[in-house]
């Protein structure tokens, strides 16, 4: 099908397309990259009476890498996020997840931002903001706010962005030194929406966790961090007993999430699956964490249970 | 209905073309409506299939999800303008074929073809950035384009083989019959 008419707005400013926004109110729609908004118009689950247009204002396109946060711009496309080795370097979370989003050719004009404001439960971005306890950069009529991850998701496809905002970047913190992340998921098809997902951090200090946390997609309907600290702190990664830790991490996001039941999944499936790729995807978090040179021989037994079959989950790619 | 109409100019195969469409026109719609670029096809209009990716600069997209508007002033390929490109080469039906699409015929990667323009774009853009790809990541390459005959088993063999005649065609001493192409003149149709 195709979208019902509407009017189209392409500002070159931020000021510009706050005040189009404004005078538009709930009549109008951001248009980032299109890869969520436009198949919603072509199916006409949603005909807006004004499109505004943020691909020609200017500005909006960079990332900054401080030491502390990764700077997203609201124009930076998934893809120019996975190819920046820098912030690669300075973030592997965000490579580790965005390859995970869609296709090549949806990532090349779909916006990180864009996904973020978008808030589908499905989406792996907003549950890396909230791993990374990040923070959405508003811009409205009455100049800008900033609104931490906690506070941003409202429901599913729901947000606190008002008619009139506009988000302009959003900000990963940089994880402590001694921190290794992984991301995993399972999609029955390369790219589609995973039926379920788990970003964790850990981090590891003389071959003891210190910290441990777990976001997840597709299983909660706003996203949430899940300290794992109580499962697996304390414990040494040489300790024959780690893999009870795990396990005990895995029994804690199955009491956490709270999926629901569709044509692609049961919530049971789903919570089973998160909870084995959570298992899955913290032995990898733990020997990217710089820390676990130093016990590699630990490492080295407790990934090798799993890796194998990990490839074939969906985690394996890249 | 009296609906506004914007003027989209934008370079297709190397030719500007410009056409006056009201705002909500799909690019693919525009390239195929407005343009007669009927190369593009459009299976789903909604980002899954994968038949209407044509090249925006160099980067496979999806046109069906980008308006002929937010494409004004860009450079866009479609499967009628891979003929056209540097390693492009005449081949024995008389047509300029790319890398790809010598591989494609050459391995028997379509039946009906439905799938192939955007298959071909996507192939295409991916062998520019990765030259010698295993079987493994040539599967990862096209899974996002869905094709309903072929069983894919024959497109990744034309992957792989289309990455060898590039390099063929790479190598300064290339035996490979065949001009290369003289560049853009008039958009051509693929072979059907
Ligand atoms: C086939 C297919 C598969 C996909 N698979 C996945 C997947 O596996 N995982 C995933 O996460 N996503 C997936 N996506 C969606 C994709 O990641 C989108 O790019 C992303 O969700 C939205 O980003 P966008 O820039 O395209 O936003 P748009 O589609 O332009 O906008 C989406 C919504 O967000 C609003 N918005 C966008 N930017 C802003 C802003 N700066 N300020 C305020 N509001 C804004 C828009 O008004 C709109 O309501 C898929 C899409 C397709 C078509
Ligand atoms: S028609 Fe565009 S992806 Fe199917
Ligand atoms: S050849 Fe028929 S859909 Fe692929």
């Amino acid at each position: 099908m195709k979208p019902a008419p509407f009017e189209y707005h392409a500002p070159r400013s931020v000021e510009e397309a706050v005040a189009v926004l404004a005078e538009v109110g709930h009549d109008g729609k951001v248009l980032a990259g299109g890869q969520s908004l436009i198949p919603i118009l072509n199916m006409r689950l949603a005909s807006p009476g004004h499109l505004i247009d943020i691909n020609h204002v200017t500005g909006l396109d960079d990332i900054e890498i401080t030491s502390d946060s990764v700077r997203v711009g609201a124009l930076v496309r998934h893809s120019g996020l996975e190819r920046s080795d820098s912030t690669h370097a300075a973030l592997p979370l965000l490579r580790q997840a965005v390859v995970n989003v869609a296709h090549p050719a949806i990532r090349n004009r779909g916006t990180t931002v864009g996904s973020i404001a978008h808030a589908d439960a499905a989406g792996e971005m907003p549950a890396v903001l909230a791993l990374c306890d990040g923070t959405v950069e508003v811009v409205g009529p009455h100049g800008i706010r900033e609104v931490g991850w906690q506070h941003f998701f409202l429901g599913a496809l729901e947000t606190v962005l008002a008619p009139d905002e506009l988000a302009v970047a959003t900000r990963f913190n940089r994880m402590p030194p001694g921190t290794g992340t992984a991301f995993a998921e399972s999609a029955r098809r390369s790219g589609d929406y995973a039926l379920a997902g788990v970003a964790v951090r850990v981090t590891v200090s003389d071959g003891v966790v210190s910290a441990a946390a777990a976001s997840f997609v597709s299983v909660t309907d706003v996203p949430s961090v899940l300290d794992l600290t109580p499962a697996l702190g304390g414990r040494e990664l040489a300790d024959a007993g780690f893999g009870s830790a795990l396990d005990q991490a895995a029994e804690a996001v199955r009491e956490h999430v709270a999926p629901e039941t569709d044509i692609h999944a049961s919530a049971d499936y789903r919570r089973m699956l998160v909870a084995e790729l959570t298992r899955r995807a913290l032995p990898i978090a733990i020997s990217r964490s710089n820390a676990a040179f130093v016990h590699e021989s630990a490492v080295a037994t407790v990934s090798s249970r799993t890796n194998a079959a990990f490839e074939g989950l969906g985690g394996g790619r890249r | 209905m009296n609906e506004m109409l914007h003027e989209v100019t934008l370079t297709v195969n190397g030719v500007r073309r410009t056409a006056s469409v009201p705002a909500r026109r799909l690019l693919s719609d525009f390239l195929r409506h407005d343009l007669t670029l009927t190369g593009t096809h459009v299976g789903c209009e909604h980002g899954v299939c994968g038949a209407c990716t044509v090249l925006v600069g160099d980067e496979p997209v999806r046109s069906c999800l980008m308006f002929a508007v937010s494409a004004q002033g860009l450079e866009v390929t479609t499967v009628e303008g891979l003929g056209l490109r540097p390693d492009a080469r005449d081949c024995a039906t008389g047509q300029s074929m790319n890398p790809v699409q010598q591989a494609f015929t050459e391995c028997h990667g379509l039946q009906c073809g439905f799938c192939t323009p955007g298959l071909l774009t996507t192939v295409t853009a991916y062998l520019d950035d990765h030259l010698d790809p295993t079987s493994d990541e040539a599967r990862e390459a096209i899974s996002g384009n869905l094709c309903r005959c072929t069983g894919y088993q024959n497109i990744v063999k034309s992957v792989l083989r289309a990455a060898e005649i590039k390099a063929e065609r790479r190598a300064p001493d290339a035996a490979e019959p065949g001009e290369p192409h003289p560049g853009p003149v008039a958009a051509e149709g693929v072979p059907s």
